[in-house]
């Protein structure tokens, strides 16, 4: 919010520098988000008394000596036509800094540097400056919009700085404010923090006005009262529309809002001031002499003051008068009702709406203005009857209309009187850690408006009605130790509290651990968003009826391709996989850990399973399946578990290339070879490899204890042993096999594949490396050789496995 | 052999072949075969004299003796003394051809490493493990009771506004804040609380310097008597080790409705230690951190009786700290697993 200092001392004094006010503010919780000079880009421009002036033959120009104070008399070429002898102008020295100007003389087109210089071959020493040159406009000082100098006072002198006479000396804070106190929204709200920040008096605003007598046959109804706690309105008459005085113009344009009319500018006057947003109607074009607040129709229309049409819904609330809508509560008055050149009677409007209904109906119509932004933050009713007063001051001090007697104040149920709360010192003080002095309490209470008294430990407050946030003891003390200073605090460690214990537990250490695995097989952690987008499951082309559609749509995304909650963590892996690529990554390992989110009813009635996935990817030339198989493997390793594999299919990978992973017979996931198609799709360069596990599915073997198996005591034997098979046999078969025909066999072990034209087109050859482990006596060879036997017949039997010559 | 004599010469006359040929041999094989050629006990040129003894009339047996041996001794002394060069010559031959280039780039283990998030998260984890702290993973899927309600953000709560919240149902949500896991977890323990709950939240926000989807921290301790300044003590102990022993924190208020009083917490820049420049933006100081002292209307609604216990909680930016601790500029470089980016952190 912006905060125009000059305003701001209209209600406390302050007395110091405006640095000193920022950090103050800032300490009592109001953080100055940016504060500036008005005029801080200009720089030595002073009054400048023009001694003579002379026309420069055959030019627009004229020859002026200037007098510049103790900057001595100067020689300058001036090309306005309003310089003459004897007037004072803003003068830019040389060195000054002011705006350039296009040719027009009006747009701003930065800022420039004064040098001296020659003009038709006279010198110049500095320049003589119009309003908009120095960043003044015609709001901010009178004259300030003509196309040429811009006049200063009789009584400015010269050389003295330009800054003060025409209030570019102001300062303007952006004030940061928080939720909870929309009573600062305001500059009579920031004065009120200042002055306790400062220990100051603050100092209420002029409220003052006179009734003239004169009433008016007008009826105001209140038909939605849940969504208008208060509607108050007064009735002016006799007006006269005219601009506003200048000093009101200035303080509007200078917290960035344009001044209209009298009448339009007192309510913006009284929304930047006292918080409170106003509306003016013209009287004239109410019709049948009445308000009434109620839900808009369905497909009731209103054109606001904007000149936009809108069609209203029962969400709507609007201002009616005897038959139509006139104004879109809280939100913007309508065009049929509008302050003009020609209205003579107002009705002021200061009113409290319920924050959500604005808050939602702005939002739903797209139409937002000053009043809807301040509505949503939370008005006040003690703000509405202020604000109504003070613009009737206003009227008043303005001399553009009479205050008739004509009021209506409807719903003033609830209390704008200060409500009482007792609470205990050393409750405030246990919240602190510290103890606050009781007079350092009173002090800051009684400045904050709290009138505070303590009794024993009782401290008892009266809370403003415009501090609604005040509830508890915790309350008190946050504003205690806001203004007693939190660098009082004196920091423990927790001397009171009991001994717990901590660090990760089991599922977390184990997760750590996979992932840890996983690095040290040479991939990376990746993290990607919980949400993707509709296209990427037809990327991996899932049929219309696969259950990962099922997926729990955002009611508001920001865009369509964050728009559903993952059903599954290949889509962006994928996607991570084609990004790395088109960055000239040609080569990579990349896993994340992370939710699927699988609905248990749609719409959502009650909370998704979130599932714990691992998803690998792996893409390069030097990858292949097996790579990526090992990276799976990796995780089976982590858990000290092993997995199965078998062929599998899905829609986006490698129709021979694809496995689906199996955990003590259940299936927990899938690994294979990307499709060629989605190769293509993604411009990818390189063949990629993606693989999916469901954590879940593998918890009950987390922190598995790990047992050390005694070494044997006899030398292990080791017998390599070469296959020929039909092509179709799997190495699981044989593996399988070998082991379960002999129990010594611990070990075996694949190492090479052959297949050739010798061995005939239909068949391979598979060399396996098998281990026997003894256990109470030492192997004999004929031992061994039997059992190889055994095996080979077996195998001969099973597979028509034969062994290679 | 008639004599000694006839003995004599051709022993010098072998001498004098040894020397000669060793002086023209040049590596080791050659020197081998020319030693066996002198010294086998069959073949040998002295090698065979012994065999030779025989022959010997008995009473020049121990002369003849003495002067095979003699001339045995000294030829093996030779041989040995050329082996030896020859093999010091071979060797520094082959060092000589094995010489590398020692700048060529190491050969590596390809490795991968955790995600910074990961990382800060372990350090976090350490940190406050080592203080008691259990850690709480909630759910990214919450509802609007345990993200706003219960912590004292009731429907039409101007707080609201200040996170703007992807809905899934008018029930359901994606969680804007990990203090959502804070009531689930007073509900389901008594105190003493001491947890840390870390993951994901999302908020309707995507630009420049905001992700959808960032990381955050939540921590609450619930017991009796915690204060203001434990709330302080904690975080300093933190920051300390986080950021190194110099860090200090400074408290400023702000407001968050589940606690009271509510402070933004900004740590002296580790930079510049304070002294102002591009990270802190010159004030020497960085926001880092919110927190405050539990509001007893959070712990009320969850059955904790805030007669006898209080609560202090902060909330981290999981994400911030990563940035912070490791320059990375842009949080989205974060969710885009580029190689790129990964490759460069591990800590």
């Amino acid at each position: 919010m912006l905060v125009l200092l000059s305003w701001l001392k209209d209600y406390v004094d302050i007395d110091v520098t405006p640095d000193v006010l920022e950090e103050k503010l800032f300490s009592c919780g109001f953080e100055v988000e940016e504060k500036y000079q008005v005029g801080k880009d200009i720089s030595k421009v002073v009054v400048g008394e023009v001694k003579t002036c002379e026309d420069i033959p055959d030019t627009h120009l004229h020859l002026c000596t200037v007098d510049a104070g103790e900057n001595g008399i100067l020689q300058i070429c001036c090309g306005a036509d309003n310089v003459k002898a004897g007037g004072k102008y803003p003068l830019a020295l040389v060195g000054a800094t002011v705006y350039a100007t296009a040719k027009d003389h009006k747009t701003v087109e930065g800022l420039m540097t004064i040098g001296a210089g020659k003009l038709r071959g006279y010198d110049s020493f500095g320049m003589l400056c119009s309003g908009v040159e120095i960043g003044v406009t015609g709001d901010m000082f009178e004259g300030g919009d003509y196309n040429g100098l811009l006049v200063l006072p009789n009584d400015a002198v010269p050389g003295e700085d330009v800054k003060p006479i025409v209030g570019l000396d102001d300062w303007i804070f952006d004030v940061s404010i928080t939720a909870n106190r929309p009573d600062c929204q305001s500059i009579f709200g920031i004065a009120r923090e200042v002055a306790a920040v400062l220990k100051k008096p603050v100092k209420e605003p002029d409220l003052s006005y006179s009734e003239t007598g004169v009433t008016k046959d007008f009826k105001v109804t209140v038909e939605a009262p849940d969504l208008c706690p208060r509607y108050s309105c007064h009735y002016v008459y006799d007006v006269e529309i005219k601009q506003s005085p200048l000093w009101m113009r200035r303080r509007l344009t200078l917290v960035g809002c344009s001044a209209i009319s009298n009448m339009v500018d007192i309510t913006n006057y009284v929304l930047k001031e006292i918080g409170q947003p106003m509306h003016a109607f013209d009287e004239n074009y109410l019709e049948g002499n009445a308000i009434n607040v109620r839900r808009a129709a369905d497909g009731e229309k209103i054109v606001t003051l904007d000149e936009k049409e809108f069609t209203l819904n029962n969400n709507n609330l609007v201002i009616c008068d005897g038959v139509k809508p006139v104004a879109l509560a809280g939100i913007m008055g309508g065009l049929n009702s509008e302050i003009l050149d020609t209205t003579t009677a107002v009705m002021f409007e200061s009113a409290k709406f319920a924050r959500e209904n604005i808050r939602k109906s702005s939002s739903a119509l797209g139409q937002v203005s000053d009043a809807s932004a301040r509505y949503a933050k939370g008005v006040d009713e003690y703000s509405c009857n202020m604000a109504l007063k003070r613009a009737l001051h206003l009227v008043e001090e303005l001399g553009c209309g009479k205050v008739s007697s004509t009021h209506f104040d409807v719903n003033t149920g609830n209390s704008i009187e200060p409500s009482e709360l007792k609470v205990l010192v050393s409750q405030v003080n246990g919240v602190l850690g510290i103890t606050v002095p009781n007079e350092d309490i009173l002090s800051i209470l009684s400045y904050l408006n709290f009138q505070p008294v303590i009794n024993g430990d009782e401290l008892t407050i009266q809370i403003p009605a415009y501090r609604s946030d005040m509830e508890s003891y915790q309350d008190v003390a946050e504003e205690v130790i806001r203004m007693y200073g939190y660098d009082k605090i004196v920091p423990t460690f927790m001397p009171t509290a009991q001994v717990t214990a901590g660090g990760y537990n089991l599922q977390q250490k184990t997760e750590l651990k996979i992932k840890r695995d996983l690095c040290a097989a040479g991939a990376f952690e990746g993290v990607h968003y919980s949400f993707f987008s509709p296209s990427d499951l037809d990327m991996i082309k899932l049929p219309e009826d696969a259950p990962e559609r099922k997926a729990i749509k955002l009611i508001n995304p920001i865009n369509i391709d964050l728009s559903l909650m993952r059903t599954t963590l290949a889509p962006q892996m994928i996607k991570a996989i084609a990004n790395n690529q088109k960055k000239g990554i040609l080569e990579g390992r990349v896993f994340e850990m992370g939710s699927k989110f699988i609905p248990k009813s749609l719409p959502l009635t009650e909370y998704p399973d979130e599932r714990e996935t691992i998803c690998i990817g792996v893409w390069g030339n030097n990858e292949d399946f097996y790579s990526i198989k090992g990276l799976v493997d990796a995780v089976a390793k982590s858990l000290d578990i092993s997995f199965d594999y078998d062929v599998t299919e899905k829609t986006f990978l490698h129709p021979y290339r694809t496995a689906k992973v199996l955990c003590d017979g259940v299936e927990i996931g899938y690994v294979g070879q990307l499709r060629y198609e989605i190769i293509d799709e993604l411009d990818m360069r390189v063949n990629s490899y993606v693989a999916e596990i469901d954590l879940r599915l593998l918890t009950g073997y987390y922190g598995k204890s790990r047992k050390f198996t005694i070494l044997p005591k006899f030398l292990e034997e080791k017998r390599d042993l070469c296959f020929v098979m039909k092509k179709s046999v799997t190495n699981a078969q044989i593996e399988k096999t070998i082991k379960e025909t002999c129990d010594y066999i611990t070990k075996v072990e694949l190492f090479d594949v052959y297949e050739g034209i010798q061995l005939g087109l239909d068949k391979k050859s598979m060399a396996y490396s098998v281990v026997f482990t003894p256990r109470d006596e030492e192997f004999t060879a004929a031992f061994i050789d039997g059992e190889v036997e055994k095996n080979l017949s077996v195998l001969k039997e099973k597979y028509d496995v034969t062994l290679r010559a | 052999m008639a004599d000694l004599n006839e003995l004599s010469e051709k022993l010098s006359g072998i001498r004098q072949e040894i020397k000669d040929e060793l002086l023209k041999i040049e590596n080791s094989k050659h020197a081998f075969e020319y030693r066996k050629s002198i010294m086998d006990s069959k073949t040998g040129k002295i090698g065979s004299l012994m065999r030779e003894m025989g022959k010997v009339p008995n009473e020049m047996k121990a002369e003849y003796g003495k002067k095979v041996n003699e001339i045995r001794t000294w030829a093996q002394e030779q041989f040995d003394e050329l082996e030896t060069k020859l093999k010091e010559a071979e060797m520094n031959l082959r060092y000589e051809s094995e010489k590398i280039d020692v700048t060529m780039p190491a050969k590596m283990q390809k490795r991968g490493n955790l995600h910074p998030n990961t990382m800060v998260r372990n350090q976090l984890v350490d940190i406050f493990g080592s203080m008691g702290f259990e850690i709480y993973e909630g759910k990214e899927i919450e509802t609007d009771y345990y993200n706003f309600t219960a912590l004292n953000i009731p429907q039409d709560h101007p707080a609201r506004d200040m996170q703007d919240t992807f809905y899934l149902s008018p029930e359901f949500l994606l969680r804007t804040q990990t203090s959502s896991g804070q009531v689930h977890v007073m509900e389901e323990q008594e105190p003493p609380i001491k947890i840390i709950s870390p993951g994901k939240v999302f908020r309707s926000d995507d630009d420049a310097t905001h992700s959808p989807m960032f990381s955050q921290m939540e921590g609450l301790v619930v017991d009796k008597g915690i204060t203001l300044c434990d709330l302080q003590g904690l975080l300093n102990a933190f920051v300390e080790r986080i950021f190194g022993e110099s860090t200090k924190t400074r408290f400023r208020p702000s407001y968050f409705p589940f606690t009271e009083p509510s402070v933004e917490v900004d740590v002296s820049c580790f930079q510049c230690k304070g002294c102002g420049c591009k990270l802190c933006k010159g004030t020497g100081w960085i926001e880092v951190l919110g927190a405050g002292v539990v509001n007893k209307k959070v712990l009320d609604g969850c059955g904790i009786d805030s007669n006898v216990y209080s609560g202090i909680a902060f909330g981290i930016g999981i994400d911030r700290i990563a940035m912070l601790k490791y320059g990375i500029n842009n949080i989205k470089l974060l969710f885009e697993s580029d190689l790129r980016v990964l490759d460069q952190i591990d800590d």
